[in-house]
């Protein structure tokens, strides 16, 4: 039908022209690359995805379906340029055509940057980041919970960190896609499912290094708002030194890396043994110097001058006791040898007693019954008599 | 109160104020004699904990298809 050849005769109903207007746009724009700034971005609950497209001088509506969207590492923001990949459509109950996108990228680096920028200005004002905000990270973490891919050198790089430095602890992993598709939200519901482990003390949320779209998860806002009400304190190690996200601005502590944040997040076990060796050490040789010291206190009471005074006692008691022995020992030689003197005397008066000395002068002895004789009348003229000389004895019958 | 095992980390705080206390000149003998054993103990057990230690890991999993939206 030529439309224009029988326009003054053809009246074409509301729905006639959008149909046919929907179906010549649909037909000839498809496929198409379109470049320009987004602006009244809203995601729906839905999961759709409803913004506008403009450049200096022209407006275009966008619809990106929740399937589509999902594959999308950023949230748009208004101001970003994106360039989208999609088709028109029209929608006759309000006539009107849009984009329905089927994919999107940033249309440069700078882009992603700039959109950095914006929502960290944003959320710096909001609060989120306030210092006094920050809660301290526990010394001796029991449970440590960790956000990050299972299957990534980060965790094992953390777990090889935990075991190394503070093997007491129990990390508890909620494994999360870290780039890409639903990353951001991912990481997001698992910091909310470790907060609400009662006996979690201290979350890492960590990835290694990566471009700007690689870490992009971790400067979306659902992370930012999670972490910022997450009561669980939590260190970020996102990348490598250099890189900074959103995360770590929220976060109560930021790590320069993965190993770092497990680092930062547990004692030393060298510094643990080290610290008991060292009590051992130094207390050992308190509880000698407390020991000698009470020592030392006794050796002054010992020395005391009224220790010393009862010592003088004894001593003159035992000078007194002393003399007193020399005394008696003075005595008893004396007497010993008063003794001896009696004793020589009467040996001698015994010496001059001596029968034999008479004997030899001539004199003898009369002996009946092996007894000697000394008076006449106990003399027995019947008995046997002997009689003794110096010399011999002699029986005379 | 039920005889909760204290944990490291109070075991070292325990240790710390016992080094402490061993070093003040007002802790009397007795007293220094008791805290020295209390605290060669509990260094003997910290050491042991620490050393026979490994580290444990679980994986926390949920339906997160059910979280989102």
């Amino acid at each position: 039908m030529d439309l224009f050849n029988q326009f003054d005769e053809t009246v074409l109903t509301v729905s006639e022209i959008t149909d046919s207007v929907k179906k010549t746009l649909e037909r000839s724009f498809s496929g198409l690359k379109i470049v320009g700034e987004i602006s009244n971005f809203k995601a729906h609950f839905s999961g759709h995805w409803y913004f506008t497209l403009k450049d200096a001088n022209a407006q275009i509506s966008c619809t990106m379906w929740r399937g589509f969207n999902s594959k999308v590492f950023f949230t748009p923001q208004d101001g970003m340029k994106v360039i989208v990949n999609g088709s028109i459509t029209v929608y006759p109950p309000r006539g009107n055509y849009q984009i329905d996108v089927k994919s999107m990228k940033v249309a440069g680096e700078g882009e992603l940057q700039a959109a950095f920028e914006k929502l960290k200005r944003k959320l710096s004002d909001e609060g989120l980041f306030d210092e006094e905000l920050k809660q301290p990270i526990p010394k001796f973490p029991t449970k440590i919970g960790i956000v990050t891919a299972i299957d990534s050198a980060a965790y094992r790089d953390m777990v090889s960190v935990a075991s190394r430095r503070y093997p007491l602890v129990e990390l508890i992993v909620a494994s999360s896609r870290v780039q890409g598709e639903g990353a951001a939200e991912e990481i997001a519901q698992n910091i909310k499912l470790l907060d609400s482990q009662k006996d979690i003390d201290l979350i890492i949320i960590g990835r290694g290094g990566g471009s700007l779209e690689d870490l992009w998860a971790f400067n979306e806002e659902i992370v930012a708002l999670s972490l910022f009400e997450c009561r669980t304190p939590v260190i970020s190690g996102v990348g490598h030194e250099i890189d900074f996200t959103i995360a770590d601005f929220v976060a109560d502590l930021r790590a320069p890396t993965p190993t770092a944040a497990m680092e930062l997040a547990t004692p030393d076990q060298a510094e643990i043994f080290g610290f008991i060796s060292d009590f051992s050490y130094t207390s050992t040789n308190n509880i000698f110097s407390v020991i000698d010291y009470h020592k030392e206190d006794i050796e002054s009471i010992l020395t005391s001058y009224g220790f010393r005074a009862y010592d003088s006692v004894i001593r003159n008691k035992s000078q007194m006791l002393d003399n007193l022995i020399y005394r008696m020992q003075n005595g008893t030689d004396q007497l010993i040898d008063k003794f001896k003197n009696d004793l020589e005397k009467n040996m001698n008066l015994l010496e001059s007693h001596n029968v034999e000395k008479i004997l030899k002068k001539g004199f003898a002895l009369v002996k009946q019954d092996e007894s000697f004789i000394l008076r006449a009348k106990d003399f027995d003229a019947k008995k046997k008599t002997k009689l003794k000389f110096f010399d011999n004895e002699i029986k005379i019958n | 109160m039920s005889t909760k095992k204290i944990s490291f980390e109070d075991s070292l705080h325990r240790l710390k104020e016992i080094s402490e206390l061993l070093e003040d000149e007002n802790t009397g003998l007795e007293e220094s004699i008791k805290l020295y054993e209390e605290g060669v103990k509990l260094a003997k057990k910290c050491y042991t904990t620490l050393d026979q230690a490994e580290v444990k890991i679980k994986e926390l999993k949920k339906d997160l298809e059910n979280n989102i939206e």
